[in-house]
């Protein structure tokens, strides 16, 4: 079942074509300067990113940045008006959807109501002409892959919002496809079901490691957990792309520095490098030692950059950097507390674990945070 | 013991509101009755009736064993069921280009199909006689264009005439409910039949034709029962040897005052209708059960 990824160029090919196919390595996606625009309404503006075969890149950024347009763009339901879309070695920008040999969930299943689970999972296979013997054994096949066999002769309507997301999943994968789109496939679901989704296919990757996945949601905390890389999308342009936990740590600019994660992102000026890739800025009338990961130059104006989970009410050690603020609000989430504090004229939310006495309200608290934690983050919002 | 006991009284306030209930539906009741059932009762009974004023079966012996009634019947039969499948077929090409092809306008022409559904049957027939007929624009403009001494399209004055109208009649009645059931289907759907490989017709068969099936069956029910009903097409094409069953009731009753006659023949039809109508109310009691069972 690994490793069987189609690599085959054509749309409808017969299952001898399709398994001989499979031997092959896995394809990626690439975006070349790609442009989609409604009338005079630019959707996505030249965006440029590449999936590596057997990645999952997920896309993320807040309603209408152009997210599941530059998707469907690769699913073929939405043509460029410039730019090209590469599946594996295949110009497929011109090529109906039909032809692409994409696999693709969405958020609300779309199971085809009037057929059983075994049939929605084999029609992509019979549309392709593929045998009967083929189908016989890659419809179970792949209802195992995601845990549903024994639901095989189940309508749609006789299974959970989860279930129908397995099925939809495993009629995806029936054709063994070149690439997984996944669009928003786990927003319908309630939170706890859509955590043991998460949890679902990170295991299906695990199982089918060269399997490329484009996945498009809203969720960071599903695109922190699946995704190898992540770009952030707004206003159509791709404002930040990298390796999951670099572009966590290491935002590029302040706004993919506040989307992922929420991160603290308060003015600091005359920045002044130090040894050993750190530097110092003046931050709230302190001075705060960080990481000058961007390579910024001295005395350039940038953000300090850091996590709500990296501020601690106790220093570590004698050389963290400190900031004093008053308590704005404190609020108990359960597993930790939410504290909102004022400096200055901005807001540093630190996020601590339960405490024997949490700060009240209106009372002066000082933050520590280690240098490691911070990063500089250039000036400007991440738009062209 | 006997403190406790409550008689109720002999009438009580909600059966006496029962009773007045009653009252209010007499009225449309009667009404009803005398302007519907009791002309149908009377048609019934003129057609069970001998010349010696006794119940009958001669006069159904006697229609049913005319040339010109099976003639009728055949055309009737025949006419309905091809003006059913015509309208079928181009209501539901009509109906796919409208919901599923984009095109400037396609809310215009839903609108312009509901004003459709409102006019009179004939009109259709007096406006192909402008066009088809044979002092029509299409006849006149061949004439004038090869030099012809006769006109040369006259298919309208046949049956197939009388079909052409009736599937432009009752075209709109296929694509009003086709048109409801495609806004129900979920765009998604079709976009990831045709990532899995589908093609457009591949498409259509497995995906929209299923999810249609209802809608046809309900629609081409009505269609055949309207068709099957149709007096003002067939009197006002005037095609030649084509007789329907409303077109012999009215030359029996009208033209040769042959009440009896026309009566039995009215009371087939009634027979065919109800039958007809049954089927239909059937079909869309079944296809609304399966629909709502797969929604």
């Amino acid at each position: 079942m690994a490793n069987t990824i189609i690599m085959a160029p054509g749309p409808a090919q017969p299952a001898s074509t399709m398994e001989a196919s499979a031997a092959r390595g896995a394809s990626g996606i690439g975006f070349e300067n790609v442009t989609v625009a409604y009338g005079n309404q630019t959707i996505v503006d030249s965006l440029t990113l590449t999936v590596k075969p057997g990645e999952i890149v997920a896309l993320i950024g807040p309603s209408g940045s152009g997210k599941t347009t530059a998707l469907r763009a690769v699913a073929g339901f939405v043509q460029p008006r410039a730019g090209r879309i590469v599946i594996g070695d295949r110009d497929v920008t011109h090529l109906p959807p039909y032809a692409r040999n994409i696999g693709m969930v969405v958020q609300n299943y779309a199971l085809f109501p009037h057929m059983r689970v075994e049939d929605n999972v084999a029609f992509g296979l019979r549309a392709r002409h593929a045998g009967a013997d083929a189908i016989r054994e890659r419809v179970p096949e792949c209802l195992g892959l995601v845990g549903m066999a024994k639901y095989a002769k189940r309508y749609p309507r006789e299974l959970s919002g989860g279930q129908q997301q397995r099925v939809a999943i495993a009629r995806a994968l029936a054709i063994r496809p070149q690439v997984l789109l996944l669009d928003e496939p786990l927003s319908a679901l309630d939170a706890q079901i859509r955590r043991s989704m998460v949890d679902e296919i990170g295991r299906l990757h695990r199982t089918l490691p060269s399997l490329t996945v484009l996945y498009v949601t809203h969720d960071q905390t599903e695109a922190l957990t699946l995704a190898n890389h992540i770009g952030i999308m707004r206003d159509g342009k791709l404002v930040a792309f990298g390796e999951t936990q670099g572009l966590y740590r290491h935002p590029p600019n302040r706004f993919a520095a506040e989307f992922l994660g929420r991160a603290n992102v308060l003015p600091a000026e005359q920045l002044e490098a130090t040894d050993g890739g750190f530097a110092r800025v003046r931050c709230a009338d302190v001075v705060v030692a960080g990481r000058n990961h961007h390579g910024l130059a001295a005395g350039s104006a940038c953000f300090v950059c850091v996590r709500p989970h990296d501020l601690r009410i106790e220093a570590r050690s004698d050389s963290a950097n400190r900031v004093a603020g008053v308590v704005r609000s404190v609020q108990w989430l359960g597993e930790q507390l939410s504290i909102v504090l004022e400096v200055g004229d901005s807001e540093i939310r630190l996020s601590q674990p339960p405490l024997a006495r949490a700060p009240e309200p209106g009372s002066a608290l000082t933050v520590y945070f280690d240098a490691a934690d911070v990063t500089f983050v250039p000036e400007g919002d991440g738009h062209g | 013991m006997a403190d406790l006991v409550i008689t109720p009284p002999a009438s009580s306030g909600p059966a006496r509101a029962a009773d007045w209930r009653a009252l209010w539906i007499a009225p449309p009741l009667l009404v009803l009755a005398a302007l519907f059932f009791y002309p149908l009762v009377l048609i019934a009974m003129q057609a069970f009736t001998s010349d010696a004023h006794t119940f009958t079966l001669d006069n159904f012996a006697t229609v049913l064993h005319s040339r010109q009634f099976l003639s009728g019947l055949y055309h009737t039969i025949s006419i309905a069921v091809l003006a059913s499948s015509g309208c079928l077929v181009l209501g539901f090409v009509f109906s796919l280009v409208i919901a599923f092809v984009p095109f400037p306008g396609a809310r215009l022409v839903g609108r312009l199909i509901d004003t459709f559904i409102s006019l009179p049957t004939f009109l259709v027939a007096l406006a192909f006689t402008f066009v088809y007929g044979s002092a029509g624009i299409l006849n006149q403009s061949l004439m004038t264009a090869f030099h012809l001494t006769m006109p040369p399209v006259d298919f309208l004055y046949s049956q197939w005439g009388v079909v052409l109208s009736e599937v432009t009649v009752y075209t709109p009645f296929i694509m009003r409910p086709l048109l409801a059931c495609f806004s129900q289907i979920e765009t998604s759907q079709i976009e990831i039949a045709s990532s899995l490989g589908a093609r457009p017709l591949g498409i259509v068969r497995k995906i929209i034709l299923p999810a249609a099936l209802p809608a046809l069956l309900a629609g081409g029910s009505l269609c055949l029962l309207l068709t099957v009903n149709e007096f003002g097409i067939v009197l006002f094409i005037g095609a030649k040897d084509v007789i329907t069953l409303p077109m012999l009731i009215y030359d029996k009753a009208i033209q040769e005052f042959d009440y009896p006659t026309a009566c039995v023949i009215a009371v087939i039809n009634i027979a065919l209708s109800l039958g007809l109508y049954g089927c239909y109310r059937a079909v869309v009691s079944l296809c609304g059960g399966r629909r709502a069972a797969l929604d």
